[in-house]
């Protein structure tokens, strides 16, 4: 076996000094009956690397990749370009194959780069502090709603219609485990404000999102100024950072706290995993945050440094009333993130955004240009909602049969809207031509004609 | 008020350390300083060359940000180079051996890299039709069935994103079979063990249950005694959490008869198999009674640690647990694989969803390659070999420390800190071991050993790494029982001296700011 | 002015029917340095016994409980700005809180200063 380094004699010399005959002699306290006399049946045995390399590397090629197609699908993760950096950064073994920092002294290279990372996520959500990364978006979200109550010592949220179906499923979840009401708007396209009219003195916080899963961007500044008006929280969700660089970012809206999928920089789209859920929110509420925060100190000798902190908020010191029970986060892929906003820096967010904030507005025009589209997002960023005169899944499969990857039907998301049975969400970035563009409208055209 | 007997020093004593050269640049030789990216003078540039925007379009209807992000952007060989000189203040299993108890860090093969970068895995959307995606799911469904092998269960939930996840999922599959029947109000109380890592107790306090304590013995297992005194009452009781092999290194002898215990007071067995890599291949957690268990695949399987993440958490279940089970999961039928994504229909009885989409893609393949270049020989094997370095570590260094128990012990080496000199702690022999050039081990855990450290060495160590390992433990375990207070001070040799933890706990300082301006024009 | 303890480690320093409550030096000193003091907000109605502060070390983190049953008057504030305080006067310039006390004879079971002293050299 490749990955196992000792040999018959050393093992020999190990039962000799530890006093044992063998192996077996480790495993007498399993009972009995869980003894397997062999290996686990219905297994095959080991194979060498270029055997696994074919194999997997035939699974893969199953697969159309987003590259390989005009490819428009978004709702909650974004083909964007990473650069060739980004991943050699993360490929370096003393990123890669390390431990959460808990010896800082061994442990500078993870703890400066989260503390940057910290300070890039406050900066675009305009927020005054983040923490070193969650699962993903809706685990944040879900977090973010247990927080909020925690801090008002209430038990009640309040979902806007437009907030990602899946974003929503995993808050109620958590929520409802711990007895905390959950009331959910209807869906709705544009009706984020809505969330101002649904507060009252029992609700803990509303959670809306901007831009929302139909791409709708929204000044959510009325829905905060209601929940502050009744001692709540607002909490600002997105799917896409890269929308930050250009759109009225939560801390601009008076958010509390923000929370959002962070996929979008530095990480490639991975079939919805592994990604980085971004934890933003105000100073004020710094000691109720899930997740670890890295921060700034000196060494003994008066150098800076950067040590894991404010750690009794969290499961190994609290434990039962820890924030939450999160201990492995997204290392990993907070390093993509900022190693890929390091390159771009605020000038560069910016001007992606711009780019995508076009390629989208491009689309847009070539659709509505086909007879029978209508465009149903009043405003958005990369992200828009249209609506076809026949069913979306048909749609979608006669555009796949023409080479495009055409988008999301929203009843994927909604199965029990009949009224977004026709709708489809199709999103565009960097990475889409006008080649795509004119090849997904020509494809809409001939099937709709 | 309660107080927690394990604090430890968290402010550096002042040390007479060794002399030191200073530099004008801060480097040291092949030692690069290195500062912030907001030092540097690349604000308002950036480092990427993007097409010019037209600048004709908007359909953004005035929702537009007011103050620009104000962030430094780095040409790509600045950010090179700052990333590679961070780097290399980090230590990393590639580096050295990394004994950290209860993490498992093994050598992480890089084909699992080259598999996971595959466009056909890496560049795939999770909501593009199913049909272009036959090959992932395919995948998915191919390491739930060597899982669920494994582990000798009948069912898998694939989504949980870590082990602290994958608790979630089966501590809430256990409070939806409750509320289908009709017990989830009164049944309420979940035990855990004081050797419980904290993960457990905070799990089971977010899905609304009460956890109860209950003591290990001496012999480092569950006090069955108290085991059965608190289930006495038995109406209220939801299940247990416990961990096995346990935190202490230890297999749960008696795990048959808490299984027992546990369903016969209507309760579930929720197993934290974050130690699987002692028995992977040799025992199958199904035989043992259990309802639901997690998989660490960044410690099992040997997907990276990525300095704190990602990870991935699948969760077996039993028969019971099964139909609660979240979405979204995978079903083949005469079309193929295809994702039953809502609680609905075929899946009426799942607790829900728990992420944004279908779980750790990138870690599946990573670990699918791991299970398919070991076979089920290798597997075994890897149980072992990882069993057989810790008891050889134990055996070398149990005439200089104190282990914490008697006999044979399993994947890992857990020792109190009995033997050191009055003012010498655990956290000192860590440190130590940093200028011997190794990680440290885990410490002060397990809560129920005082001053506890817990060494894991994994599978993938030689003997002769091992040796070397010892031999530097071993000088440093003699000086800490002869009072060595040079020890106070280290580690001497590493990046940084001592951290203050409490300065920083005190003034928390999350973020940088600039500089206030008048230090700006003294400068 | 009579200066009672628990066995939970608290003092609790009577004046009519204001008591000032704090954390012993014993405890302090057995916490390390303490980084953060969670206090109660004026007003709140608190049983003997009840979660009444949280105090936290680097790595622990204690609860405080209600020596005495009553109503919180003032909390501490100095302690936001500086926790050391409590670890350099514990039984001075670092109480928590001042509570009016509901029911004066739950001081009578309390252990006096040679008492607790006694008590701790048990430990
Ligand atoms: C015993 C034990 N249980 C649970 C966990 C939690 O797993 P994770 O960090 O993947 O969430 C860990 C590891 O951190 C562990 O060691």
């Amino acid at each position: 076996m490749r990955y196992l380094p000792l040999t018959q004699e050393d093992r020999a010399d190990m039962l000799s000094v530890i006093g044992a005959n063998s192996v077996d002699d480790f495993y007498t306290d399993v009972p009995e009956s869980a003894r397997l006399p062999g290996t686990v049946p219905g297994l095959p045995d080991h194979q060498g690397e270029l055997a696994v390399e074919r194999y997997l590397t035939k699974l893969a090629n199953k697969n159309v990749t987003a590259s390989e197609s005009a490819f428009f699908v978004g709702c909650g993760a974004y083909k964007h370009h990473v650069p060739a950096s980004v991943d050699m950064v993360i490929q370096r073994s003393e990123f890669l194959t390390t431990y959460t920092p808990y010896q800082p002294e061994i442990a500078q290279g993870t703890l400066q780069t989260l503390f940057e990372f910290q300070t890039q996520v406050a900066e675009i959500t305009a927020m005054d502090v983040a923490n070193a990364s969650m699962y993903d978006g809706a685990t944040s979200c879900a977090e973010a709603a247990v927080m909020a109550c925690r801090a008002t010592r209430r038990k009640k949220v309040v979902l806007s219609g437009g907030l990602h179906p899946h974003y929503a499923a995993s808050t109620k979840l958590l929520c409802e485990a711990q007895g905390i009401e959950v009331v959910q708007l209807p869906a709705a396209i544009d009706g984020e404000l809505e969330l101002a009219g649904a507060v009252d003195d029992a609700t803990a916080c509303v959670i809306g999102q901007s831009p929302n899963v139909f791409g709708t961007i929204t000044d959510m500044t009325p829905v905060a100024d209601a929940a502050h008006e009744k001692k709540a929280l607002f909490v600002s969700v997105f799917t896409e950072a890269v929308s930050l660089g250009l759109v009225k970012p939560p801390g601009e809206m008076g958010a509390d706290i923000a929370v959002g999928e962070g996929q979008s920089i530095g990480n490639s789209l991975n079939f919805g995993g592994p990604y980085v859920g971004l934890f933003a929110a105000t100073q004020k509420l710094v000691r109720q945050m899930p997740g670890r925060l890295c921060g700034e100190t000196t060494d003994a000798e008066g150098k800076r440094g950067f040590v894991l902190t404010l750690s009794t908020r969290e499961q190994h010191i609290r434990r039962d009333k820890a924030t939450s029970n999160i201990c492995t986060n997204s290392g990993l892929c907070a390093l993509a993130f900022t190693a890929h906003m390091t390159l771009l820096g605020g000038k560069g967010l910016r001007d992606l955004a711009v780019l995508n904030h076009e390629a989208a507005c491009d689309l847009a025009d070539a659709l509505e240009a086909v007879d029978g589209v209508e465009i149903i997002t009043p405003r958005f960023f990369n992200e828009f909602a249209f609506r076809v005169p026949m069913n979306a899944a048909d749609a979608l499969q006669g555009l796949l049969d023409r080479d495009v990857v055409g988008g999301v039907r929203a009843s994927r998301l909604y199965p029990h809207e009949d009224e977004l049975s026709n709708v489809i969400v199709c999103a565009a970035t960097e990475c889409t031509t006008p080649e795509d563009i004119a090849a997904y409208a020509s494809a809409l055209k001939e099937i709709l004609s | 008020m309660s107080m927690n007997s394990q604090g430890r020093p968290s402010t550096p004593v002042a040390t007479g350390s060794q002399h030191d050269t200073e530099t004008v640049s801060g480097s040291k030789g092949l030692y690069q300083f290195e500062p912030l990216i907001f030092e540097t003078d690349r604000w308002g540039k950036t480092g990427v060359d993007l097409p010019k925007a037209k600048g004709t379009k908007s359909r953004l209807g005035g929702v537009e940000r007011a103050g620009k992000a104000e962030l430094p952007g780095l040409s790509e060989p600045e950010t090179v180079r700052h990333y590679v000189r961070l780097s290399q203040r980090n230590y990393a299993i590639d580096l050295g051996l990394f004994p950290l108890g209860s993490c498992t860090m093994k050598h992480n093969p890089r084909l699992n890299e080259k598999m996971a970068r595959l466009p056909g895995f890496a560049d795939i959307h999770p909501m593009q039709p199913q049909a272009s995606v036959q090959g992932a799911l395919e995948l998915i469904d191919e390491l739930a069935t060597w899982l669920k092998t494994l582990t000798g269960m009948p069912a898998v939930a694939m989504s949980p994103k870590a082990g602290a996840h994958g608790e979630l999922c089966g501590m809430l599959a256990i409070r939806q079979a409750l509320i289908s029947r009709g017990e989830a109000d009164t049944r309420k109380r979940v035990l855990v063990p004081a050797s419980a890592h904290g993960t457990n107790p905070a799990t089971a306090a977010q899905c609304g249950f009460i956890v109860d304590e209950i003591s290990a013995d001496k012999r480092g297992r569950v006090d069955m005694e108290d085991l059965r005194a608190k289930l006495e009452k038995t109406d209220d009781v939801a299940g247990i959490m416990l961990t096995n092999p346990n935190t202490c290194g230890l297999f749960e002898t008696d795990i048959k008869d808490i299984a027992d215990l546990i369903h016969e007071a209507g309760g579930y067995f929720y197993c934290d198999g974050a130690n699987f890599n002692a028995i992977v291949g040799r025992v199958r957690p199904g035989d043992l009674g259990i309802d639901a268990m997690h998989i660490n695949l960044h410690k099992t399987f040997s997907t990276p640690h990525g300095g704190g993440g990602p990870g991935s958490g699948p969760t077996v279940l039993s028969e019971a647990l099964a139909p609660f089970a979240p979405v979204p999961f995978i079903l083949k039928d005469e079309d193929g694989f295809r994702l039953v994504e809502e609680a609905e229909e075929e899946a009426k009885e799942s607790f829900g969803r728990m992420a944004s989409f279908h779980g750790q893609m990138g870690m599946f393949v990573r670990a699918l390659s791991y299970m398919l270049s070991h076979g089920a020989d290798g597997l075994k094997q890897v149980a072992e070999d990882a069993v057989l370095n810790a008891n050889y570590i134990q055996a070398k260094l149990k005439t200089v420390m104190t282990p914490a128990f008697d006999g044979f012990c399993m994947h890992e080496a857990l020792f109190s800190d009995k033997f050191t000199a009055e003012g010498i702690e655990t956290i000192d022999i860590a440190k130590a071991l940093i200028d011997e050039g190794y990680h440290p081990m885990t410490m002060y855990f397990p809560l129920v050993v005082h001053g506890a450290m817990l060494i894991e060495p994994t599978e993938t160590e030689s003997k002769a790494e091992l040796d070397r390992f010892c031999g530097a433990l071993e000088s440093v375990a003699r000086r800490a029982a002869q009072g060595d207070d040079t020890l106070k001070g280290a580690p001497y040799l590493a990046p940084m001296k001592r951290l203050d933890e409490t300065q920083a706990a005190r003034k928390p300082v999350l973020k940088w700011v600039p500089p206030a301006p008048e230090q700006l024009a003294a400068e | 002015m009579t200066v009672k303890y628990t066995e939970d480690h608290e003092w609790v320093s009577v004046e009519g029917d204001t008591a000032i409550v704090g954390i012993t030096s014993y405890a302090a000193e057995q916490l390390g340095d303490v980084v953060f003091v969670e206090l109660p907000e004026e007003g709140r109605n608190s049983n003997k016994g009840d979660e009444l502060a949280v105090v936290e070390s680097v790595k622990a983190a204690s609860d405080v409980y209600a020596p005495v049953s009553g109503i919180v008057k003032e909390a501490n504030s100095e302690l936001e700005g500086a926790p050391e305080t409590v670890n350099q006067d514990p039984e001075g310039k670092g109480w928590f809180v001042k509570m009016l006390i509901t029911d004066p004879t739950q001081l009578d079971a309390m252990m006096d200063a040679d008492a607790y002293k006694a008590f701790c050299a048990d430990l």
